[in-house]
């Protein structure tokens, strides 16, 4: 069974892009734009790893990862944030809030497949 | 020897010289001509009336008797001129600047212009001058007599003192009373007394050098006889001198004809300057020769005769006429000026204080305006100084000329004396009120009649012994030479110790006890502090009087011509045309000060008030009473302003920091969005070069991908293009290109912009009515607001078949145009939200950063209108006011 990427994220160009490179690498992309109903995605589909945006639209991927942390259902999973804003303060709440890794846009397609391969193991 | 009949005509050819005098003097000073006459020798020179024919007769007399005491009478003045000339400027600037009349106008005028006050003063500088005259009366009659022993007791004689009576009351009402203004100067009078004081000093210095060196035979044979004469052997008391000292100084300020020539009729401030050396130099001068003179004389008058006429008996027993004519016009010119001069300053004081608020209560304020002021004022005057010299010779008369009167002048002087704790107080000290000096004058005057006055008639006249010996109802301690069992003392050191030392702390105390009325405390302050303001504060509620019978009034004192003249320029200060000024705070105060200046303060004060209505004090009086308060509080108020200041400042950085703050997180905000929106589309772009770039892809994909770059590079660029847009509008530096077009010009190129060839689906309506209205305004600016609103509805409205509603409506000059599409709209709680940057609202997929709105917003107030959102109409409904441009 391939390993389980949810793609928390509501550009859709980057969605193709993200989905696209994690795909031909072997993984089973999952992709999901709101903030609001997020957390029911999560918990349906329990990924192997979570690439969550920070600015989602309706809630912010802080909230969300925090809510994640708190599900002892779902708290053990990595979690890779993506933030546009690229502010050190960002970077900082990110690990405060418990994020696996954190990465800025724009990113580099090797970055992405590296960050994902060394947080979910491949089955 | 001379004759009597010589010396009338010498007489009578003096008197022709001193109308002469003053009449061309007056005649000078009318044309313009005579600067001379205001120069500050004159001054001083008419200063010297301080000199009567007491001082001129007397001090040699004095000194034959007393030995080195009549020095008193000299050093008094000198030290006031020397010791107190800073008090001196200040009363003259004081009297120039309230217009004072008189001694009694100046000490009424400082408490609160109290009439009853200024009625105590002159009764008391009546009794206290008319012995005075008396006396000056006595020794002109004397020095007849010395010329003729014969005629001396008999009718002649005194009849001579009514003729010099008479005459004097002549020149003194022809030169006196020219003008009725009492401010005005009288150079006839004032040049024709310093003449007088030449003619004295010459004369008395004359009388000496011919003693010492004709006589004697030289200044080492004068000393030897001073040295063995009794002046030598005279024992001065040292109590006795320094109350004479004090005496004469006191006189010297207090004294009716005194203050007349030294504040009165003072010309310029700055000749005080010059009087404050020269006058006792002249004081020096005739006092040089007035102990070589007694001693002299004691040696060889005959035994009994009288030292007060050394002066004159000794050239006679010379057999130098001439001289002795000289001498007798010495004396006559001294008894002569302070005559006229105590009559000028009498008459003033008794028409101003007493005569005129008579007739102004009798004739109630109707005469003022009917009867001829002016003329009864003059009147009044002319009467008095009738009345005052008459009183004078009545005196004389009633005294029978006898030797009582040469005590006379240190009585004088102790009775006006007592004007001084009220006038000095009064200058130097705020807190001094009106009660306190009533209090000090009339405990002073009382004591001054008991202990001095009285008796001087001699025990029995008026005092009975009885009283004398065991003091009034009995009670010893009441004894009129011996108050409070201080008995042993010189009667004159007793009553003036008493009589100034109670007056003063009744004055004091009585003033600390009492609360002075609005108008003393103004008054006060304008006396205290003439220096820092030489203005009055206004004390007239202005506005009610009547301008015209204020001019009819004052007419009737100064004088049609000049009244109105006055009044046409204070209306012409004022900005007005013709006579008739606004009665203003200013204007009353100023016409009151004018008319003051002929009618005394109090009466002035009395008469613009019957005109006016209510006079007293104004708000604006209340206010200067509580601006002297508020000097006093002027150092802690600071202190407070300070700390309030820094309170301020404080404040105002805080604020400023809390401005920085936001403005910083604002900035923080801002560039956080913008890194957001361009790092977004780059994420895509590179994602999908690289994608690209790795290659093994079909063709389909490839397309697809290039697309994607392709239209996210688009959106890049339009996200530059809008910051960039908006940083220029926002910064303020863009130029608007203002043209001219219709409404539906702009529209149509908007709805091209926005839509281009594809409608897409979106119809728009629209309402021809007004579109056809002409716009001024940067017509590029308002079609980009335009694109953006239809693009919006493209990108948003959620309806099935979105409309767009286009209506314009005209408002006054603006026009406003309504965009109403027929989607949801924007919910309620957005709405402050969507003008603000990067505001896109719900899942933002539709291209754009969210500036859109910003921009517009931006725009519209440039263009000096408004975008709204307009809640409640069916859709999203957006509102433009467009107001037409200046060229």
């Amino acid at each position: 069974m391939t390993s389980q990427v949810l793609l928390i994220e509501d550009e859709p160009n980057i969605i193709e892009a993200i989905s696209f490179i994690l795909s031909r690498d072997g993984w089973q992309v999952r992709s999901h734009s709101g903030g609001q109903d997020a957390m029911d995605v999560v918990r349906a589909r329990k990924p192997d790893l979570i690439i969550l945006d920070v600015m989602l639209p309706g809630r912010s991927g802080f909230d969300l990862l925090a809510d994640i942390r708190a599900d002892p259902q779902i708290a053990a999973t990595p979690v890779l944030m993506l933030t546009a804003r690229g502010q050190r303060k960002d970077r900082e709440m990110a690990e405060r809030a418990g994020a696996s890794l954190f990465m800025t846009k724009p990113f580099s397609n090797a970055e992405m497949l590296e960050a994902v391969r060394s947080l979910a193991p491949r089955t | 020897m001379a004759t009597l009949n010589i010396l009338v005509a010498v007489c009578v050819a003096y008197v022709v010289l001193l109308f002469s005098v003053a009449f061309a003097a007056d005649r000078a000073a009318r044309r313009g001509r005579g600067a001379w006459l205001r120069s500050p020798l004159v001054y001083t020179l008419s200063l010297s009336i301080y000199c009567t024919a007491w001082t001129f007769y007397g001090a040699v007399g004095f000194a034959a008797r007393s030995g080195m005491e009549y020095v008193t009478i000299y050093l008094g003045p000198t030290l006031v001129m020397i010791g107190w000339w800073w008090t001196l400027r200040k009363m003259v600037r004081v009297g120039r600047s309230q217009r004072i009349t008189s001694i009694a106008d100046m000490i009424s005028s400082r408490y609160g212009k109290s009439n009853l006050l200024a009625v105590c003063v002159t009764i008391l500088a009546v009794i206290g001058t008319t012995p005075y005259i008396a006396l000056q009366l006595q020794s002109v009659t004397l020095s007849f007599a010395a010329f003729s022993p014969a005629a001396g007791a008999g009718r002649s004689v005194q009849s001579i003192a009514i003729y010099v009576a008479l005459g004097l009351t002549l020149f003194t009402i022809l030169f006196g009373t020219r003008n009725l203004d009492a401010n005005e100067r009288h150079h006839g009078v004032v040049i024709a007394i310093a003449l007088e004081a030449v003619v004295k000093l010459l004369a008395l210095l004359a009388v000496g050098i011919f003693v010492v060196w004709g006589l004697e035979g030289g200044l080492g044979a004068t000393l030897a006889r001073i040295d063995a004469s009794p002046i030598a052997a005279f024992e001065v008391s040292g109590s006795r001198w320094t109350a004479l000292t004090l005496l004469s100084a006191a006189a010297f300020l207090c004294l009716p004809r005194m203050f007349q020539v030294m504040v009165v009729e003072n010309e310029d401030e700055s000749h005080l300057r010059t009087a404050a050396w020269a006058f006792p130099l002249y004081l020096m001068l005739i006092s040089l020769f007035v102990v070589p003179i007694a001693a002299v004389g004691l040696d060889l008058m005959p035994e009994g005769s009288n030292p007060d006429l050394y002066v004159l008996n000794l050239p006679l027993l010379a057999g130098q006429d001439g001289l002795a004519i000289l001498s007798f016009l010495g004396g006559f010119s001294s008894a002569t000026s302070m005559v006229i001069v105590a009559a000028i300053a009498l008459s003033t004081m008794v028409s101003n204080h007493i005569v005129m608020p008579i007739w102004l209560r009798a004739t109630g304020g109707a005469a003022m305006m009917s009867g001829d002021v002016r003329h009864v004022a003059l009147l009044a005057r002319r009467l008095s100084i009738g009345a005052v010299v008459f009183l004078g010779y009545l005196y004389f008369r009633m005294s029978g000329g006898g030797t009582a009167l040469a005590a006379i002048g240190l009585i004088a002087f102790a009775g006006l004396a007592q004007l001084l704790p009220a006038l000095m107080g009064g200058l130097v000290w705020r807190g001094a009120t009106r009660t306190g000096a009533l209090a000090g004058l009339g405990v002073g005057f009382a004591l001054w009649l008991y202990c001095l006055l009285l008796p001087s008639f001699g025990p029995g006249v008026i005092v009975p012994q009885s009283v004398m010996d065991h003091g009034l109802f009995g009670l010893s301690w009441l004894r009129p030479q011996a108050m409070f069992w201080t008995g042993g003392m010189d009667p004159l050191v007793h009553a003036v110790m008493w009589s100034v030392g109670l007056n003063t702390a009744a004055f004091c105390t009585v003033s600390m006890l009492s609360f002075p009325r609005p108008v003393e405390r103004l008054q006060g302050a304008q006396f205290v502090n003439v220096f820092e303001h030489s203005q009055r504060p206004g004390s007239w509620t202005g506005g009610l009087g009547q301008s015209e019978d204020l001019l009819i009034m004052s007419q009737r004192i100064m004088g049609a011509a000049e009244a109105q003249e006055m009044f046409a320029r204070a209306a012409r200060r004022q900005g007005l045309s013709g006579y008739l000024p606004e009665p203003s705070p200013e204007f009353l105060e100023f016409l009151e000060r004018r008319l003051s200046g002929s009618v005394g303060a109090a009466t002035a004060h009395a008469m613009v008030s019957q005109i006016v209505g209510r006079a007293t004090v104004s708000v604006e009086d209340l206010l200067a009473v509580a601006d002297e308060t508020a000097q006093i509080m002027e150092y802690s108020s600071q202190l407070e302003a300070k700390s309030a200041e820094q309170a301020r400042t404080a404040r105002q950085l805080r604020e400023v920091n809390e401005k920085l703050t936001q403005l910083s997180v604002q900035k923080d905000g801002f560039l956080s969005q913008v890194s957001h929106e361009l790092r977004t589309p780059m994420t895509s772009i590179r994602a999908f070069s690289e994608i690209l770039l790795g290659g093994g892809l079909n063709a389909q994909e490839l397309r697809k991908y290039a697309t994607i770059i392709h239209a996210e590079s688009l959106r890049l660029t339009r996200l530059l293009d809008d910051l960039l847009d908006l940083s220029v509008l926002e910064s303020g530096q863009v130029v608007l290109n203002v043209q001219t077009a219709t409404l539906d010009e702009v529209l149509d190129r908007a709805i091209a912009g926005a839509i281009g060839a594809a409608p897409g689906g979106l119809e728009i309506r629209r309402d021809p009515g007004f579109e056809a209205m002409m716009l001024r305004t940067d017509i590029d600016r308002l079609a980009q607001v335009f694109i953006n609103l239809i693009a919006n509805v493209r990108k948003y409205c959620d309806a099935g078949a979105p409309v767009l509603d286009i209506h314009a409506e005209p408002d006054g000059t603006r026009l406003i145009i309504d965009f109403v599409d027929n989607g949801t709209g924007i919910p309620i709680e957005d709405e402050a939200l969507i003008f603000e940057k990067f505001s896109r609202l719900g899942d933002a997929r539709a291209p754009g950063a969210g500036l859109g709105l910003a921009i517009c917003r931006e725009i519209m107030h440039r263009l000096g209108g408004a975008i709204t959102y307009v809640p409640g109409q069916g859709g999203a409904a957006f509102r433009v006011t467009v107001p037409q441009m200046p060229g």
